[in-house]
């Protein structure tokens, strides 16, 4: 009876020591910005974590392990590593609810007093990009919300609690909140440009196919 | 309907309600409670003081509810906690004072509204003698002009306050009356038994009273269903058949005794069951069969 | 070895609690803490954290007296089911909770309160998931109270308000107090129903555990000076409370 105590104590063990390994060490962990949630693909031995690119640094930062790290802005990635890479880029879009029912054309119109915006905070790079575009067309808003990335702020819209928000144009076509686009003239407009780094060799290859990769899914060169 | 036994009695009336314990007696003081609402006065078996408040917050919660105060209140709770001798408890809370001083706040907080009615549910169990002295004074004082209802298992109470006795057994009231009613005439077993005397019943002839067959002597008028008292210390004991000019002598066996410094009560148990009181001296010298012998002037008989 | 025993897992137990709390005081930025502390951001959060979290506690204890009233004292059938109705914002994740918020009373919401994105909405998800806390406290402590005193109440003159007020408010105060401070403290640390429900907005909805978030992406210096604030208030509560009522 001992001894079965004992055996089971030991695989018990060896469990939760495999389970803090890191389940399957076969798979590739990539950290990618939360507005690529949609866009990178889903396959057999690949582990996204996706957050708000500060948030991926500042784990990585503090001993998170990764392969591959794709990030929104420069200054983010430059934190982990020199050795990176533009993979692609997108420029920004008003996300309204489908069929536009506030009839909102323009970033002037985010203004409106009826028109209830939330937008991303200033902490995640689409919140920085944001206020940038806002600011080059003279429009003040005060949005309802400040998300904490972009994926939370197109829910709001989707279900209706608020009317519009600016984000990423090729990360919201392929959002799993689906929202229309407004697009925003370019003399208003951010380019957002991705970048990724391969943090281990393993990541290498990963990152190579990645400008392909965001290409098909409607993302310019970077 | 509302019970009988308030409305029946007459101001100044103290009225000790007795009988075995689980009789019914608590409960129907919370439904003399209930019905007399709000001119009653209620002194519970646990006393239930609140216990996050005062001796005199405790006593000043009636007097508040009718309708004074917070000052005039407090002064009238003074004045009754002095009168049961607390006064200077009155900052204690009550897991602070002991069974006496607790009861006394008690009383005092069941009489600060002046209620038409009173009832105290035991209000001398586990309470040192000075204090029970307190309250009986109390409440005697404060008879007049209302009726009281006191439940009690000690015949002192029952002396010393009450004039009215009303017994109550399995639920319901069997005897009520003046104490010397009840004291010289108990129709109950029981009632008896708290008394200390002999009881017997059985129907009444021109001879006495026959009584399980066996024909007890007495000199009466009543016929019918009736009940005869014995006091024990008519009882006499011998070792013999007594040549004495009481006509009721009967053989028997010693049973239960009950022995004092003064005096003895031994139980006979023979053609009819009498207890016996006699001197501790009588009593050593007896045999375990004796004849126990009743002077006839010594049964008192009446209807039951 | 008994003494063994039970001492090396409470030992483990306390390490578990302090060692947490004395990294997060070791890194905390001494020097600068007093700019951070004071800065409009942590004013603003500090400021709608302790509107909210008394706010929550308010509505908590209009709503959830008579609640736990209800479960200690009825007999009506269906009470058990009500009491593991009240538990479910215990064990449902926060942001779940308020997503619920949102679609019951969002602006598309099922009862149209419009209270999304509002400070209203913020203490509305700080109730939700406090009030288990207070109604399970309170609850307790109103089954251990003796019925008995009421009625003594009752034939001294009392009506029920008056007995609510004297005698049973009174002995509750401990599992009132207690209960509070639980869901006051819930309330004060709510992150994902708020986020959810109410949003994010310095001076409207940015509570300081949503700040602390916030400043987490960017400036790590702030994040801490915020946290040891949102430390701080909590125990200077526990604090002044310090056993008066806790153990009585």
């Amino acid at each position: 009876m001992r001894k079965a105590g004992a055996a089971l104590s030991l695989a018990l063990v060896l469990a939760v020591a495999a389970a803090a390994c890191g389940g399957g060490d076969g798979d590739l962990t990539v950290y990618a910005a939360a507005s690529l949630s949609s866009a990178l693909p889903q396959a057999d031995g690949v582990r996204y974590s996706f957050a708000g690119s500060q948030q991926l640094v500042a784990q990585i930062e503090q001993g998170a392990e990764a392969d591959v790290l794709v990030t929104a802005d420069e200054r983010t990635i430059k934190r982990v590593t020199a050795d990176y890479d533009a993979v692609a880029s997108t420029t920004l879009a008003i996300a309204v609810a489908p069929g536009n029912p506030k009839r909102i054309d323009a970033l002037a119109d985010l203004a409106g007093s009826n028109i209830a915006v939330v937008l991303a905070d200033p902490s995640v790079p689409i919140g920085r990009y944001s206020a940038d575009a806002l600011a080059k067309a003279n429009v003040t808003v005060r949005p309802k919300s400040l998300e904490l990335d972009v994926e939370a702020a197109l829910q709001k819209v989707a279900i209706g609690e608020a009317d519009a928000t600016i984000a990423y144009a090729a990360a919201t076509t392929t959002a799993t909140a689906k929202a229309e686009l407004v697009p925003i003239p370019p003399e208003h407009n951010v380019v957002a440009r991705y970048y990724a780094a391969a943090l281990t060799d393993r990541g290498k290859p990963y990152v190579e196919d990645l400008p392909a990769v965001l290409h098909k899914r409607g993302f310019d060169d970077p | 309907m509302a019970h009988p036994l308030i409305d029946g009695a007459e101001p100044g009336d103290v009225i000790a309600l007795v009988g075995p314990n689980g009789a019914g007696k608590s409960t129907l003081l919370r439904r003399l409670a209930a019905e007399h609402q709000p001119d009653v006065g209620l002194v519970f078996q646990d006393r239930l003081l609140f216990p996050h408040m005062t001796a005199l917050d405790n006593v000043a919660f009636g007097l508040r509810h009718a309708g004074l105060r917070k000052h005039d209140a407090r002064q009238q709770a003074r004045e009754w906690l002095e009168r049961l001798h607390v006064a200077d408890l009155a900052a204690r809370k009550p897991d602070a004072l002991s069974g006496g001083e607790a009861q006394r706040v008690a009383v005092a907080r069941a009489l600060a509204r002046r209620p038409r009615v009173l009832l105290l549910d035991e209000p001398f169990a586990a309470v040192d003698v000075e204090a029970a002295a307190v309250v009986r004074a109390v409440i005697r004082a404060e008879a007049a002009g209302r009726v009281t209802v006191l439940v009690t298992h000690q015949p002192l109470d029952v002396l010393a306050l009450a004039n009215k006795v009303a017994v109550m057994e399995a639920g319901e009231i069997t005897q009520t009356g003046t104490v010397d009613d009840v004291r010289t005439r108990p129709r109950s077993p029981w009632i008896a038994r708290m008394v200390g005397v002999n009881l017997l019943k059985g129907t009444a002839t021109a001879h006495g009273i026959v009584v399980n067959g066996t024909t007890v002597a007495a000199l009466t008028d009543v016929r019918g269903e009736a009940f005869a008292v014995v006091h024990p210390r008519a009882v006499t004991l011998s070792n013999e058949q007594p040549h004495t000019s009481a006509r009721n002598a009967w053989p028997g066996r010693l049973a239960d005794v009950d022995i004092e410094l003064d005096r003895v009560r031994v139980r006979v148990q023979g053609a009819v069951d009498l207890v016996a009181e006699i001197t501790p001296a009588a009593y050593s010298e007896l045999t375990p069969t004796v004849w126990a012998s009743v002077k006839a002037t010594e049964v008192e008989v009446y209807p039951a | 070895m008994r003494r063994l025993a039970v001492g090396i897992p409470a030992a483990i137990a306390v390490a578990l609690i302090a060692l947490p709390l004395a990294a997060l005081l070791a890194r905390t930025p001494w020097s600068t803490l007093g700019e951070h502390v004071t800065s409009s951001t942590a004013r603003q959060a500090l400021f709608i954290s302790l509107q909210t979290s008394f706010g929550a506690l308010a509505v908590c204890l209009v709503l959830g007296l008579p609640l736990a009233w209800v479960l200690a004292r009825s007999t009506a059938p269906g009470r058990h089911l009500l009491r593991a109705l009240v538990l479910v914002p215990m064990v449902l994740p926060p942001v779940v909770g308020g997503a619920a918020l949102l679609f019951a009373f969002g602006r598309n919401g099922v009862i149209p309160l419009r209270l999304s994105f509002t400070t209203a909405g913020a203490v509305l998800a700080g109730a939700f998931v406090a009030l288990p806390f207070l109604v399970l406290a309170l609850e307790a402590g109103l089954r251990q109270l003796d019925p008995r005193y009421e009625d003594a109440a009752a034939v001294l003159g009392a009506g029920p308000w008056s007995r609510f007020r004297h005698i049973t408010l009174p002995q509750l105060a401990p599992a009132l107090v207690a209960g509070s401070v639980l869901a006051w403290a819930r309330a004060l640390g709510e992150f994902g129903a708020t986020i959810t429900f109410a949003g994010n907005l310095p001076g409207e909805t940015q509570t300081l555990p949503l700040a602390v978030y916030v400043a987490l992406q960017s400036d790590r210096d702030a994040a801490l000076a915020l946290s040891t604030v949102l430390l701080g208030t909590a125990v200077a509560m526990i604090v002044a409370l310090r056993g008066r009522w806790l153990t009585r």
